[in-house]
């Protein structure tokens, strides 16, 4: 990727982590830990990849996008919001009771949501059901999920992966958003679900493992997942939770919590910095 | 006397005649031959597609298809399509009203010899309480291929209960027989007591009309095939000539048909309600005939709760 363009998504995820940011501390709840984990990735599907119209958000024509982890609704939110899909001061209202902006997506309310996800292990299904909707009629569009490595303990996302690998759903690339915590500790300690790589890989995915923060990781990635006939891709995203924000990197209890005020003055300031950094 | 045939049959059989008129594709869960969407597999191969034994799975991957503008109808058992899957119909199709049809069959305690794990006596329950979803439970074949059409024709999500054992075709009888969801259907007036029954029970409470007219008590049967949006109105017109109901169902008397009557006549129209069904218990292996009598799902035993209605006005 060439560097001034890697600098722009750069910019553009720092921002997408100041709305997210922002949205919580609004909202005084919400998760954003896990939101800023996958922060780059959205920001490269929305801003790069994926045939979207803030516009026409409904055009049949367009790629789809579930957020199988949908507690991360904030990014979501500041990703659809700075590609125009709604203005960015409206993310202050995230959660609110007159807000368009519910705790976690909803489709018939907030525009850009392709799918009503929440309840985790059921997203993916959905998206395999949209990959296979698209085959059933040959339309060219693709269809992009992200799933928590916490999520990945449901069942369902086992019988999903079993589904899109039997019927070689080669339009669909789910991303795997690796950040090693959950609420109640690492991953490998509360239930371990991994490897990862070997399980997906047995079920019949075309697997593929990368930096999430790294944005010729990602580019490639996509690209190769989009070249892969007859089976679906999983790309497997090791990623830091809180990533951008010093003090909620690596850390656990900020999975589902907002800063209080200083803790939001600090977070901004983190962010900033990033900002001076990337002029 | 009516031809036997079994609400299934019909689904399945409406399911592939549709399919030459309307675009729709159907998933199953490894039931195909059991819920009758095999029918439709066969004439339809390209529409259709097996989810294996993953319920939950198919109810969101149903969803989703549901999102790109295709209706998708998806079958299993009742008791896994409403039960093991009841979070997945209540988020992935229910919260947005996504426009999936759940055709749910050997619902009740007539599955027979399978017995109390694979008899789905909460379905209708469980389905009612999900905001938007549309509940239909039909009295025959006649009735269940008009419920298959009409479900299809309908925009939002709809459960469809549908038996496995042969019931006689009653709706087949009937002049200018017109399927309305949401409209109940008076299939015998009368004026001393109303008898509200949904599914073949509609078959058991016309009998249980014929059993208390030989002792000079003048039923009025109602056919509920919609459980919800309930024909509230309907009944409470009834209940307020008859005074005194009695519902009969194949299923739970907690949250059923039963228990929609009594929310909807607490408030239009008090008065007492008996209610004939599955008394808060499980199921067990038999013959349908001897479940029947065991359970109280009988023409018998609907005669016998209406004259306790009536005793108590």
């Amino acid at each position: 990727m060439e560097e001034l363009r890697k600098l722009e998504l750069k910019r553009t995820a720092n921002s997408v982590r100041h709305g997210i940011i922002d949205g919580v501390y609004h909202a005084t709840c919400g998760h954003p830990g896990g939101s800023l984990s996958i922060a780059d990735i959205l920001t490269y599907l929305y801003f790069e990849h994926m045939n979207v119209d803030p516009k026409d958000p409904k055009k049949a024509d367009r790629d789809r996008f579930v957020l199988s982890k949908g507690h991360t609704a904030p990014a979501l939110y500041s990703v659809l919001a700075h590609r125009g899909f709604f203005p960015v001061e409206e993310l202050k209202t995230l959660r609110h009771t007159e807000s368009r902006l519910q705790g976690h997506p909803d489709m018939k309310g907030t525009p850009g949501v392709d799918m009503t996800t929440g309840s985790l292990g059921l997203g993916i299904s959905a998206a395999c059901g949209m990959a296979l909707s698209a085959k059933i009629s040959s339309d060219p569009y693709r269809v992009y999920a992200i799933v928590g490595d916490g999520e990945s303990e449901e069942g369902q996302v086992w019988e999903a992966s079993m589904f899109a690998a039997h019927y070689k759903l080669d339009n669909l690339c789910v991303v795997l958003d690796w950040n090693g915590l959950q609420i109640d500790g690492p991953i490998t300690e509360v239930m371990n679900p991994t490897p990862y790589a070997e399980k997906f890989t047995a079920f019949g995915w075309h697997v593929i493992s990368i930096d999430a923060h790294d944005f010729d990781a990602i580019e490639a990635a996509f690209a190769e997942a989009k070249a892969t006939k007859g089976k679906p891709t999983m790309i497997i995203a090791k990623s830091i939770k809180g990533k951008g924000v010093s003090y909620m990197e690596n850390k656990c209890e900020w999975h589902g919590q907002a800063p209080k005020e200083e803790q939001y003055l600090v977070a901004v300031a983190d962010l900033n910095k990033i900002d001076e950094e990337l002029k | 006397m009516a031809d036997k045939k079994a609400t299934r049959e019909a689904y399945g059989a409406a399911l592939a005649t549709l399919g030459e008129k309307y675009d729709f594709v159907v998933l199953d869960a490894d039931l195909a031959a059991a819920t009758k969407t095999g029918v439709f597999k066969k004439k339809f191969p390209e529409r259709f597609f097996d989810c294996g034994i993953a319920e939950g799975n198919m109810i969101s991957v149903a969803a989703g298809i549901a999102t790109t503008g295709k209706i998708p109808f998806v079958s299993s058992f009742a008791i896994f399509a409403s039960g093991r899957a009841w979070e997945q119909v209540r988020n992935s199709i229910g919260y947005p009203h996504l426009n999936v049809k759940i055709g749910a069959t050997h619902a009740g305690i007539t599955v027979g010899e399978d017995g109390a794990t694979h008899q789905g006596n909460e379905d209708m329950a469980l389905m009612r309480t999900i905001p938007g979803m549309t509940v239909i439970c039909p009295a025959d074949a006649t009735e269940a291929y008009a419920a298959t059409e009409a479900a299809l024709l309908h925009n939002g999500p709809v459960y469809l209960r549908f038996g496995r054992f042969a019931v006689p075709d009653l709706s087949s009888e009937l002049a200018n027989y017109k399927f309305e969801i949401g409209k109940g259907v008076v299939y015998k007036e009368g004026k001393d007591v109303t008898l509200v029954a949904t599914g073949f029970m509609v078959h058991q409470a016309m009998e249980a009309a014929a059993l208390l007219a030989e002792e000079g008590i003048d039923a009025e049967v109602i056919n509920i095939h919609t459980i919800k949006p309930l024909d509230a109105d309907l009944i409470a017109a009834s209940a307020k000539k008859t005074g005194a109901v009695v519902t009969a169902e194949e299923h739970s008397v907690i949250g059923g048909l039963g228990g929609a009557v009594c929310e909807a006549l607490s408030e239009l129209c008090p008065c007492p309600v008996l209610r004939v069904g599955v008394q808060d218990s499980y199921g067990r292996s038999g013959r349908v005939p001897e479940l029947l009598e065991i359970y109280g799902l009988t023409a018998k035993n609907i005669a016998e709760q209406a004259k306790k209605a009536i005793a108590k006005k």
